[in-house]
């Protein structure tokens, strides 16, 4: 073998080589990130999601389940004992589609309930359900269009008016947790996108409104006036996003039970169907 | 001064009404509809259904200058059949399954968008789409693939009420834009391909709760049943499934109906099988028939008459008179006294074999072709479900059609099981291997070509009966049509243009490929001073306006 030969040849193993470093490189990196995926954050499970789940528990499943979770042969939810769940979506899927050819009936649960079991199964060892503090639906309706002034600015469904978003689907939309700190925190809970604008035009006109939609060049919102206003961005002198809101906080407004009551309420608003 | 401040109250409190009347849309309004050009705010425009608007901005000689303005992309690969409403600015669409999307007409961005998740059961025959929306007050309402109709608050996106019609597992489903009329919101339900029984509905505005229903298809006792053979009328089809029109003077509702069912098959069925193939003109506080007039007795085509009835106020033999215009899938053009349903004229506008012709009375004289011979007009028909047009400025109606297109039809007896197709037999294309055109084509390629059929707009003259022109084009044409005052005529088409023509010559004046075919009706209306053009094609919403 005369030495370019060798030389071509040692290049070429090398390049070789080093293609499948790189590849078993890139592969470990992904599988890495696969696993890091796979195995997921920690999940976090806050306590008025648990509570929810604790109260859809007690009267959709104890039926089958037992108040303790394990008449079911081979499953004992306290002790965290599952027959074929082994993640939180596991969990979810089971209950939505249930498990044929057993008594396990698929369940039509939104999101916001599934987010209550899900929470409430994992924490059934260390929730301590006597203190569990049941909610008032209808106590709560009175709270929302009564001392708690709600429906001066949320409609339901359509009835009432426009300021803030509508909350007949609110129950869907947003878990116990997050209802919970938005009565308590609402400028720190809101959606982004529903935060107040205030726009000042070229000539002069200031247009308040609350944001539905915005883009590089325009922002879509509805207006104080109840009107859906599109404005685009180069015909303003000032457009300015508003981080804090009209809302009240209901942290000292409210007690622990009335807040309960109207988290009850809330949950309870599902859409028309 | 206490008469003054008597006097101010009343005053004060009528501009406040006023105000806020202005801002929503009052039934008043919709009666006068085509007095605000600048709006849309009804499925055709009007109640009259003519598709033709009073906007001049955009004309012969200036038409050459049309721009894309904006496009909105559809969050689906179905069909895309909406017209829009637009109403002070704000556009309303739809996009398939059954979303409604809020969006400003000047830029095309999104306000909200309405999602709803219509029952898996659902089995809509020939697409899972939606034509558009009805509204009234602040409110939207829309029809959906599972036979519901539902309210949504117009400002926010928000469902007000949601009421079940039917059962989608046994075919039932909607299609259609709903009418409303007065406090009512009248819908129709599809299904003729699966043996329902059709019927009309109307709905409190408010509540959703129905206010009279309206079976296509009488039952025993009710006028019209003797048409059927024992037991037969209950899967009688029938169906409705394109929005209808209204005449306030008369107090009437026009609607066109379905196919009667099996499809295919008249043998299971015989009779007349009325209402089937159909206008029917019912009275919206009641429901109540007043009249009717069927176009294709006993039908083996699947002839639905589920087109746009055209209502027109013109001189009929010297004396006003009170019209009704319809391009009919079975391949001719007629033309009814709106206030009795008397036949006046009808003439074919493509390619007829079925029948030789019309007797007086608008019955035609059936000439059914040997089998395995072709039938012409084909399947599809010579027109479909595509909104006509016609100008009271050149008098002419305008439909889309399919030309020189044809079927070969065999009917076979098929046992209804419900929720199943009850269609009763096969059709075929008449060039053995050939594709039957359906009213979607497959893909960007034309397969169908000249010798399956073409399209073309037609422009008929109601008093002769007699083409005025026509405007051909190489594939088959859905497309619906729109006409405007400066003698516009705006149509697009499958092969994916967009184009406008001038309304009293055929002419074409401009072009533009979308890339996409186009299943759905043109519509304009003017924000800021500016008037646009809007069509649906392949699966975006696309507006245009004059060059600045």
């Amino acid at each position: 073998m005369n030495r370019g030969l060798f030389v071509k040849l040692c290049r070429s193993v090398y390049r070789k080589l080093l293609a499948c470093v790189m590849a078993c490189a890139t592969f470990a990196f992904c599988f890495s990130c696969v696993r890091a995926q796979g195995q997921d954050r920690a999940p976090v499970y806050y306590p008025a999601d648990i509570q929810y789940g604790a109260q859809i528990f007690a009267s959709q499943c104890t039926a089958c389940h037992g108040e303790n979770g394990d008449l079911i042969p081979g499953v004992n939810f306290r002790a965290g004992q599952f027959k074929r769940v082994i993640s939180d979506s596991d969990i979810r899927l089971t209950v939505t589609t249930g498990v044929p050819g057993t008594a396990m009936q698929p369940f039509n649960f939104g999101a916001s309930e599934l987010t209550g079991i899900v929470s409430y199964l994992r924490n059934m060892s260390s929730f301590d359900t006597k203190g569990l503090m049941l909610g008032n639906r209808a106590r709560g309706q009175e709270l929302f269009e009564g001392a708690g002034k709600c429906a001066t600015c949320h409609a339901v469904n359509g009835k009432g008016p426009r300021v803030a978003p509508d909350l007949g689907d609110i129950g869907s939309m947003r878990t116990a947790d997050l209802l919970h700190r938005t009565l308590l925190d609402p400028a720190g809970a809101m959606l982004p996108v529903s935060r107040s604008v205030r726009a000042v035009t070229k000539d002069g006109k200031t247009i308040n409104g609350r944001r539905l939609n915005e883009d590089t060049y325009s922002v879509q919102l509805i207006d104080e006036q109840e009107h859906l206003v599109s404005l685009v961005k180069s015909d303003l002198r000032e457009y300015a996003v508003v981080k804090t809101t009209p809302m009240p906080s209901y942290k000292d407004k409210f007690s622990a039970q009335e807040l309960a009551d109207l988290e009850a309420y809330l949950l309870s608003l599902k859409g028309v169907k | 001064m206490r008469n003054s401040r008597r006097m101010f109250f009343p005053i004060a409190l009528t501009l406040l009404f006023s105000f806020s009347l202005r801002a929503q849309v009052t039934s008043q309004r919709l009666l006068h509809a085509g007095d605000e050009p600048q709006n849309w705010l009804t499925y055709s425009g009007t109640y009259a259904s003519q598709r033709y608007s009073l906007l001049t901005q955009i004309d012969a000689s200036n038409v050459k200058n049309l721009e894309l303005q904006w496009v909105f992309q559809a969050q689906s690969l179905q069909k895309f059949e909406t017209t829009p409403l637009v109403v002070d600015g704000i556009m309303y669409l739809t996009q398939s399954p059954n979303d409604i999307i809020a969006v400003d007409a000047r830029t095309g961005r999104a306000f909200w968008v309405y999602h709803y998740a219509p029952s898996p059961a659902a089995r809509p025959c020939c697409g899972i789409v939606n034509r558009g929306v009805a509204i009234l007050g602040d409110t939207l309402f829309m029809a959906t693939v599972d036979a519901h109709l539902v309210a949504v608050d117009s400002k926010t996106g928000h469902a007000i009420w949601n009421t079940k019609l039917a059962e989608p597992a046994a075919g039932y489903a909607m299609t259609m834009a709903p009418l409303v009329v007065k406090d009512k919101v009248i819908v129709g339900v599809a299904g003729g391909e699966f043996g329902v029984r059709g019927f009309i509905s109307a709905f409190d505005a408010e509540t959703g709760k129905q206010a009279w229903r309206f079976d296509t298809i009488p039952a025993p006792g009710q006028p019209g049943h003797e048409s059927w053979r024992e037991g037969d009328w209950q899967h009688g089809g029938g169906a409705v499934w394109v929005t209808g029109s209204y005449d306030p003077e008369l107090n009437l509702i026009y609607y066109g109906t379905g196919n009667p069912g099996p499809d295919w098959n008249p043998a299971q069925r015989p009779g007349d099988n009325l209402y089937s193939d159909s206008v029917v003109a019912l009275d919206p506080d009641t429901g109540k028939l007043k009249w009717h007039f069927q176009f294709t007795p006993h039908d083996p085509y699947d002839y639905d008459s589920v087109q746009i009835p055209v209502l027109v106020n013109a001189n009929w033999k010297g004396a006003p008179s009170k019209l009704m215009m319809w391009g009919n899938r079975n391949g001719f053009f007629y033309v009814l006294d709106r206030t009795n349903g008397k036949f006046l004229s009808g003439h074919p506008f493509v390619k007829v074999n079925w029948a030789s012709g019309l007797d007086a009375n608008g019955r035609p004289v059936a000439t059914p072709q040997p089998a395995g011979q072709p039938t012409f007009p084909g399947i599809q028909g010579g027109t479909n479900w595509y909104s006509p047009s016609y100008s009271p400025r050149t008098g002419l109606f305008y439909i889309s059609a399919w030309e020189n297109y044809s079927t070969i039809f065999t009917g076979i007896d098929t046992e209804f099981h419900e929720g199943q197709r009850y269609t009763g037999g096969a059709n075929t294309a008449p060039i053995a291997g050939a594709e039957n055109p359906v009213g979607q084509r497959q893909g960007p390629v034309n397969m169908y070509t000249e010798s399956l059929g073409s399209g073309a707009v037609v422009a008929m003259d109601p008093t002769t009966g007699e083409k005025k022109w026509k405007f051909d084009m190489h594939d088959v044409n859905t497309s619906g049509i729109l006409t405007t005052a400066s003698d516009l005529l705006f149509a697009g088409g499958r092969e994916g243009y967009f184009q406008a023509l001038d309304a009293r010559t055929g002419a074409l004046l401009w072009k533009e490929n979308l890339g996409g075919e186009i299943i759905a009706g043109p519509m304009t209306y003017r924000v800021d001073g500016k008037q646009y053009v809007t069509i649906a094609a392949g699966n975006s919403l696309f507006t245009f306006a004059l060059r600045q």
